[in-house]
Parts: structure tokens; sequence; C-alpha cells
């Protein structure tokens, strides 16, 4: 029984990987530009969800880290991936430290240290948050999401400023994007499916009955939190490599929200919900851009209201809160559908 | 003895839970802590596992002073316990609720576990079955794929003693056990408590207010009243004591 069912989570996870594979290349080989740009965008945020939905959802520790260490990845792979003469003239507020011009690295290094460089700040805001109970980590990680947003600001010699740094080479594309959330999704499964998952599960639940049980709370809370860090900061790098400028208010508070909306909306602590609702998100906000733009309301014209997605939104997720509180999901993923279905077919 | 309550005091701001007691629980004895309500049993428990630190005096298991070690660590030394109000995992199955007690006896590590590495497998597996093994000592191997919140009040209890036992503990700490269940459910729980103490080599501490219960199963018993203890021996000349019929009083009468 129990082998049996380990060979059928192989078979999902090989269907999972041929599925994905087939579409990133029938993409690639099909759809335009703009449609690909999407699905980049897409991928992006599944990293983004899917690690998220880890601290936030699995681990049940309200958080809203996100925007912070986007922006650090972002930042690092920004710094390491832009030419040195690129950097050179763009530097306009003030000349820059003479190690930003040096700093040099290829993609998928690039990548990795934007995401060790979260993982390891994460670790350092571990220890006082987690220490104590109570519910710190919502107030400290925005505060560190301003910090960082304000040290890109005031920080000119290495970001620039609010001018951001652009002309960064455009590296990611849907096999990197695509490819790497592929990856994120499975090493997130495979944690939530291990003996951590379920600490992480249990500290949810009940962290008294867990630490009861033995489960070093602290650790699978730390373990949590810097896995979400380390994939934010890998997305930060593939987003600051897809869209080849960044600035600082690229990473405010309304990144985190839009995230927060997507795994509540696809079902907090459900991985499979945290990528339905990422394709609901951003696919309908792609869909809902007519509602930025000047409208034809019967025969009345109404002018631009830029904003006007957020208030949808804001509005999409407090319906959610108050009438559909377990969000597509649920905290169920796929795997418990299918059981499910076999189950009632008995 | 496995177990020493050494001159034990605990204050809460102005509340004085625990004073001054002391106690001794030998090896594969089931020892019942016992007294009315508020008298400090369940303070006892949470200052054995950790959860209190005491105000003064000693928790010694084996030789080993305790009080201080974070609760986790003391599982790791051999005490595990079950909660007065069930804590059970909500949103887990059966089976997972029981491997949490095996979390920290799976031997691999976190990128292990990632890249799926054989000894992960092997470990999973092992796991597996030796939770699958309790859950068939408690007959409820059925119901291992069952949310555990899904199951009746008296399968739940048994479920926590499972998660208990996983942790492979020497000294078991039962807080009322036996609370809610009708009378044949808590005949077969004292049975099952008795035979687990030989095959899982126990040792059992429990508080219960089922007097019957505690003189059927008990070897020893404390009574404790406003924190101090007003009695000490077998739980037949318990109830025969003046000063405990009269703590009890309210109790006997509403029972
Ligand atoms: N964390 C706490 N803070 C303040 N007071 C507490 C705390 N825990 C227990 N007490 C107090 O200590 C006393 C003993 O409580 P305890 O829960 O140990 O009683 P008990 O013997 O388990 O009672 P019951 O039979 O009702 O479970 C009570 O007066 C209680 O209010
Ligand atoms: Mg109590």
């Amino acid at each position: 029984m129990n082998t049996l069912m380990l060979k059928k989570e192989q078979w999902l996870k090989i269907s999972f990987v041929a599925i994905t594979v087939w579409f990133i290349w029938f993409s690639n080989s099909h759809f335009d530009e703009y449609t690909i740009r999407i699905l980049n965008n897409i991928a992006i945020f599944i990293i983004l969800a899917v690690s998220y939905n880890l601290i936030n959802g699995v681990t049940g520790q309200f958080s809203l880290e996100p925007n912070g260490f986007v922006a650090i990845g972002a930042y690092v792979a920004a710094l390491l991936l832009t030419s040195p003469e690129a950097k050179q003239y763009q530097y306009a507020i003030v000349d820059p430290y003479p190690f930003v011009l040096t700093l040099h690295a290829n993609f998928v290094v690039a990548l990795l240290l934007g995401g060790a460089f979260a993982a390891t700040l994460a670790a350092c805001l571990s220890f006082p948050v987690f220490r104590v109970r109570g519910d710190y980590l919502a107030i400290v990680t925005l505060g560190f999401g301003f910090i960082i947003k304000i040290l890109a600001i005031n920080v000119p010699e290495v970001t620039n400023g609010s001018l951001g740094i652009n002309d960064i080479p455009e590296f990611s594309n849907l096999y990197w994007t695509g490819g790497i959330a592929m990856i994120a999704v499975i090493v997130v499964l495979n944690i939530i499916n291990s003996k951590f998952g379920r600490a992480m599960k249990a500290v949810r639940d009940d962290e008294d009955a867990a630490t009861a049980m033995g489960v070093n709370t602290f650790k699978a809370k730390t373990l949590a939190f810097c896995t979400s860090a380390f994939f934010e900061g890998v997305g930060g790098g593939l987003l600051a490599a897809l869209l080849t400028s960044i600035s600082p208010d690229l990473f405010d508070f309304f990144f985190t929200f839009q995230l927060l909306i997507i795994i509540v909306l696809g079902g907090l602590g459900s991985t499979t919900g945290a990528i339905i609702g990422t394709v609901l998100v951003m696919g309908g906000s792609e869909w809902m851009r007519f509602l930025d733009e000047p409208m034809n309301l019967l025969g009345y014209e109404t002018t631009a209201m830029p904003g006007m997605r957020m208030v949808v939104f804001s509005l999409g997720l407090i319906l959610i809160m108050l009438f559909a509180r377990e969000g597509v999901m649920g905290k169920r993923e796929l795997t418990d559908l299918l059981k499910w279905r076999r189950k009632g077919g008995k | 003895m496995i177990l020493k309550i050494d001159n034990v005091t605990k204050n809460f701001g102005g509340v004085t839970a625990i004073k001054e007691t002391s106690f001794s629980v030998a090896p594969k004895e089931i020892f019942g802590l016992i007294g009315p309500n508020g008298a400090g049993k369940t303070t006892m428990f949470n200052i054995i596992t950790g959860n209190y630190v005491p105000t003064s005096g000693e928790v010694i298991f084996r030789n080993e002073a305790i009080s201080g070690l974070k609760p986790h660590h003391i599982v790791r030394k051999g005490i595990a316990r079950t909660f007065q109000n069930i804590r059970l995992f909500s949103s887990m199955s059966v089976l997972d609720n029981i491997l949490i007690g095996f979390d920290f006896q799976a031997r691999y590590g976190f990128l292990e576990s990632i890249v799926r590495f054989p000894r992960f497998i092997t470990e999973e597996r092992r796991i597996k079955a030796r939770a699958m093994e309790i859950l068939d000592y408690f007959g409820m191997s059925a119901l291992a794929h069952e949310k555990a919140v899904d199951l009746s009040y008296g399968q739940q209890r048994k479920v926590e003693i499972a998660r208990a036992l996983a942790t492979n503990p020497d000294l078991l700490l039962l807080d009322e056990p036996a609370a809610g269940m009708n009378p044949s459910e808590t005949e077969e729980l004292g049975e099952i408590i008795k035979k687990a103490r030989v095959d899982f080599d126990l040792t059992v501490l429990l508080i219960e207010h089922d007097m019957k219960f505690v003189n059927q199963l008990c070897d020893k018993v404390l009574v404790l009243d406003y924190g101090k203890t007003i009695f000490e021996g077998k739980p037949a000349d318990a109830i025969q004591d003046p000063e405990v019929i009269a703590a009890y009083l309210g109790d006997f009468h509403n029972d």
C-alpha cells in the first residue's frame, strides 16, 4: 500500500514534469510575444506564490515578507548581470562604489546568490522573531520590506537610488522561468511531504502540541521562512532579468499584497491552490486591464482610472475572506482530489 | 525512582498553584495524581514537561535535573504527554498525527528530503511502518487515513495516547484520559493502559477524576488540594482518608 502510493506520487511528478516541459516548448513555438510575456510573469509568480504559501499557509505564520526578499534577489541579480559599461553610464545621482562596477556573474550564479542572500537575511530575522511566541512576524516583515525599499532609494552608490538599475541583460525566457517554477514546485512539495512539512503543519495546527511531541518548532518555522526567502530571491532575479530594469517602487507593499490575494484565493496551505491562484489573479489582472482605461459605460465616457484593478482585487480579497475563506482548494492538493474520487467510485 | 519531584513550588503572580510538593514515581508504576478542580494537577504536568519552569524546586528524571530544559528536549529524554482537552493536529490524518511523534526519530536531513535521497525513502518507510504498528495496537489501523478530527471523542483520546507513545517514552503523562468517555470506553481505556505499560515498558503518571478508574488502575496516588499534598499512598486508603474526603466532598456528591 505504502510503496504503491509512493509510485503514484512519482507518476504524478513525472507527468507534471512532462506536461510542463511540453507546455514550455509548445508556448515558445506557438504563442506571440505578448502571451509569452504573460506566461513568464505567471511562471515567476508561481515560484513566489508556492514559496510564500510555505510560511504563510503551510506553517501558518502570517508573514508579509515577499516584496523585501524579491527586491533583494532582483538587486543582487541586476548588479551581477549588468555589464560594467552599462552600470558606468547610468549612475547619474552619485558615482557608484568601485566594487559595484566590478561585480559580475553568470545568470545561474546570480540567481543562486540572490536566493542565498535573501535566505541568509531570513535566517537573521528568524532568531529574534521565532524565539518568542506571538505574531510579530507580520509586523517585522512589513517593516523589513519598507527598510529594503528605503535602502534601495537612499544608498544610490549601490542601487542608483530611485532611478533604479537599467539595461539588465534579458536572460529570462520561458525555459528559465518555467523550468525554475517547476523545480520550485517540486522542492516545495518534497518539503511538505516529509517530516519537515509535517512539522510545519503541526506548528500551524497546534504549536504547543507539536512541541509536546518533540518537534523543534523554532527550526520548523525557520526552515519554512528561509526556503520562502530563497525562492523569493531567485524569483526576484528572474524578474529583474525579464523586465531589464528595476527600481524601488516596483517592490512596494502592493507586490506582497498581490501574492497574499493569490494564496488566499487558491486556498492557504495548498500548493496546487497557490498555482491556481496565480493563474487566476495574473490572468484576471491582464483581462481586467480595460478597467484602468477610459470606458464607455452605457453611453457615458469615463476617464482613465489607473488603480481601478487594485480596487477590484481588494474587493475580491474581502469577498473571499467573508464568503469563501477556504479559497479554491482549501488545504487540499490535487492528489487529495484524486484520492477522493477513487474513494467515491467504490 | 524514575521521576522525582523535589520540593516544587509554582506561583502565578499571587496564585500559588503548587506548594512545596515532593513525590517519587517508581519504574513501571501507574501513579495517580488526583485532587479537586484547580488543585494544581495540570500545572504539575506542565512543570514536568518543561512548559513551566518551577518557581523553586527541581524535577529529576532518571537522576538528571530537567527543569529549565525546553519541552521538545524533555520529550527526547523520554517523557510524553496527552492533554486534558484533546489537542490533535486538526488538518492532518490520523497517521500523520502519529508520525509527528516520530519527527525527531526520523534520521534524514532537510536537503535529503528535497532531493529524495535514498535514506529519506527508507526512513519514511520505517517510521510509517512503526506508526501503523502503533495504530494496529490500538485497533485503529483502518482509520489511518481519516482526518483525526473526524473520529469519535473516544477514538480521538486513543489517537492522542498513540501519538504520545510514538515518541517512544519511558514515562507517559495522561491528563484526564477518561474524561468524556462512557463507562464501557473507560473500562477499555483502563485495559489498554495496563497492557501498554507492559508492552511498551512504561511508567504512567495520570490525572483522573473518576475514582473508580483510579482505584482499579493505580498502584499509588497523590492527592493535591490547593497546590498542597494532602495524601500519598494506596488509592483504596485515599478514599477513606478524612482530609481527602473533606477536600473532595463536593466532587463526590456531584458524581
Ligand atoms: N498559566 C497560568 N497562569 C495563571 N494561573 C494559572 C495558570 N495555570 C494554572 N493556573 C492556576 O493554577 C491553579 C491550578 O490549575 P490547574 O490547571 O493546575 O488545576 P487542575 O488541578 O489541573 O484542575 P482541573 O481538575 O480543573 O483540571 C488554578 O487556580 C489556575 O487558575
Ligand atoms: Mg487540569
